[in-house]
């Protein structure tokens, strides 16, 4: 963002514009309406509610400043609940990022079928997560699911409604596969633009395969590759909270409670509405350093090419 | 081109299958899953081919009601979700391509102010304001309404900054010679910029549908009776891995109407939405 940004605002925009008053606003009050209704007006409530404290009965609330947030960061349940949502999102980026690199590597390499492969693959993506999470349990529960048979029938212990480590696999499972296919997309198009005679020219200095992919292709790819991360672990923190509320309910044990589902489980469920608020000005300020990581990746991708 | 051996291409084609069949299997089994009847799916394994009630357990879900969920049926569900898909994909592009307009191609007192307000909305999802947008709705009388689902929704970013980008990308020009012709900005608008903006807005509307498709928080709060559910919420009432009651089969047939006219529209125009999602991210 920055001045940069600014600069390439005005240098861009045509300046031969229409010359009317009234009609800009007009065009962007809709708009501009909804954003302050069902945007700023919400966030500004959470806010303020975040420094509210109310007694049991909902009568009386008094401002406490941070007293919320001490409370909420003391908590070993919301610190449980980090925990759980690092590893759940990291698991998740990262299983769903190797699986969609390996194959759009592979899929640069299938000179035949690339098209029919990537119809093939893009399914997921049209899933709502939450069906993602059920079709999974459907598959991996102990009592009906066919998978879970076989494990049983391969001798391997497996109970995602008890187990707490077991109920985490089986989210990341359904979260990752649901998130392969646009990865694959990306990583599609970041291999497109890799230049051949570059690989060509090492080709020819002997590089062998192997070793021309990690030496030319995948430094090449960072770029897409970081903005896929920071797009997982945001998809991974926010989207997925259909899979948590319909698969796991947060459970066993808490053992799958993601921050998300924590708000709104405490917030909307349990009815705390102080804490629930400080815990939603605690996400809001991960999704902003998010979203300025993202952007200054933008910016770096618009200097250097 | 660099010649490549015959087995590296083996072990490509063969990577590839492997990885369909892990992407696919979860769908394809659902699909099985919805043709047999409850008994069986009762006692695993399952077959892993189709059986004979495809017709006895579509019929029953789609024109008979469904217990679990009040008694609503599949087609109510599937009404409400393609209502709300089509309204927040519509409700977006509509309004974004308006604000973007506005913000591109006039000079006006608070023009960057509105941008900036548009543009911090990507920082406020639903799931940081869940509580507080929620009373919003109560006290507004949206709650189990269309407006409620959809309303809220349309208003993002993303589309906008799409569009903006594209808009500029327009040479002054070609205003210049709308307005010595005599057109307005409506005529503009309507007579150029829709038209030129033809392929952004295809590429929005199927990254738009399958958004208010696969919603799941925001209709889980706004509605409460059974008869305005999407049916990827009324799924989830019907699913309960506790009881033992479970219309699996019912379910199986939900599912696979959930997640097929989605992957329709993915499948089918898949040239936009590629290029869509690929541009309209980076």
């Amino acid at each position: 963002m920055g001045d940069t940004w600014i600069a390439r605002e005005i240098s861009l925009s045509p300046r031969v514009v229409f010359p009317n008053k009234i009609l800009p606003y007009l065009l962007v009050a809709p708009q501009l309406a909804i954003t302050l209704v069902f945007f700023y007006w919400p966030a500004g409530q959470a806010l303020y509610q975040s420094m509210l404290r109310q007694d049991p009965f909902g009568l009386k609330s008094r401002f406490v400043w941070f007293a919320n947030f001490r409370k909420v960061l003391a908590d070993p349940a919301y610190l449980n609940s980090i925990k759980v949502t690092v590893v759940f999102s990291l698991a998740t980026a990262i299983v769903a990022m190797v699986v969609a690199l390996l194959l759009a590597v592979m899929a640069e390499k299938a000179v035949r079928g690339k098209g029919l492969y990537r119809t093939l693959l893009i399914w997921p993506y049209a899933v709502a997560p939450a069906i993602a999470g059920m079709l999974w349990l459907f598959l991996f529960n102990p009592s009906i699911g066919s998978l879970a048979y076989l494990l049983r029938s391969l001798g391997i212990v497996w109970d995602p409604l008890l187990n707490g480590t077991h109920a985490m696999i089986l989210l990341v499972s359904a979260a990752a596969w649901k998130q392969i296919s646009y990865n694959f997309l990306f990583f599609v198009a970041g291999l497109q633009a890799v230049p051949k005679t570059l690989i060509e020219a090492a080709a020819m200095d002997g590089a062998g395969e192997t070793k021309r992919f990690w030496t030319i292709v995948f430094p090449l790819l960072a770029p897409t590759t970081f903005f896929l991360l920071v797009v997982n672990t945001v998809y991974a923190l926010f989207d997925t909270f259909g899979i948590v509320h319909a698969v796991t309910g947060g459970g066993p044990g808490k053992t799958t409670e993601t921050l998300v589902y924590k708000v709104y489980n405490d917030g909307f469920v349990n009815l705390i509405l102080g804490d629930s608020a400080a815990q939603s000005v605690i996400l809001m300020a991960i999704v902003i350093a998010l979203t300025a990581i993202q952007f200054r990746y933008v910016e770096r991708k618009v200097h250097y090419g | 081109m660099i010649g490549q051996s015959p087995l590296r291409t083996f072990i490509a084609h063969a990577v590839l299958i492997l990885g369909i069949l892990i992407v696919a299997f979860p769908i394809y089994y659902t699909f099985v899953a919805s043709t047999h009847t409850l008994q069986t799916i009762l006692r695993p394994p399952l077959p892993l081919l189709p059986g004979d009630q495809l017709w006895n357990n579509y019929s029953e879900a789609l024109f008979g009601g469904i217990g679990r969920i009040g008694g609503v049926s599949v087609g109510r569900l599937l009404l409400n979700t393609t209502i709300m898909a089509l309204g927040v994909a519509v409700g977006k592009i509509f309004i974004s391509i308006l604000s973007a307009y506005a913000i591109v191609f006039f000079r006006f007192p608070l023009r960057m102010t509105f941008f900036w307000l548009i543009f911090i909305t990507l920082m406020l999802p639903v799931e940081v304001r869940i509580l507080p947008t929620y009373k919003v709705m109560v006290d507004l009388g949206m709650i189990d309404t269309y407006a409620g689902l959809i309303v809220p929704l349309i208003a993002s970013a993303t589309a906008t900054l799409l569009f903006r980008q594209f808009f500029m990308t327009i040479p002054g020009e070609l205003v210049e010679a709308a307005r010595v012709d005599g057109a307005g900005p409506w005529r503009f608008f309507f007579d150029i910029l829709v038209p030129l903006s033809r392929t952004n807005i295809a590429a929005l509307f199927v990254i738009l549908f399958i958004y208010g498709w696969t919603q799941y928080l925001w209709p889980l709060l706004v509605t409460n009776s059974n008869d305005m559910n999407t049916i990827v919420i009324a799924l989830r009432k019907m699913v309960s891995f506790a009881d033992a009651d479970t219309q699996w089969h019912l379910v199986m047939v939900t599912a696979m109407l959930a997640i097929v006219p989605p992957i329709l529209v993915v499948v089918l125009m898949q040239r936009w939405f590629v290029r869509g999602l690929v541009e309209s991210e980076k």
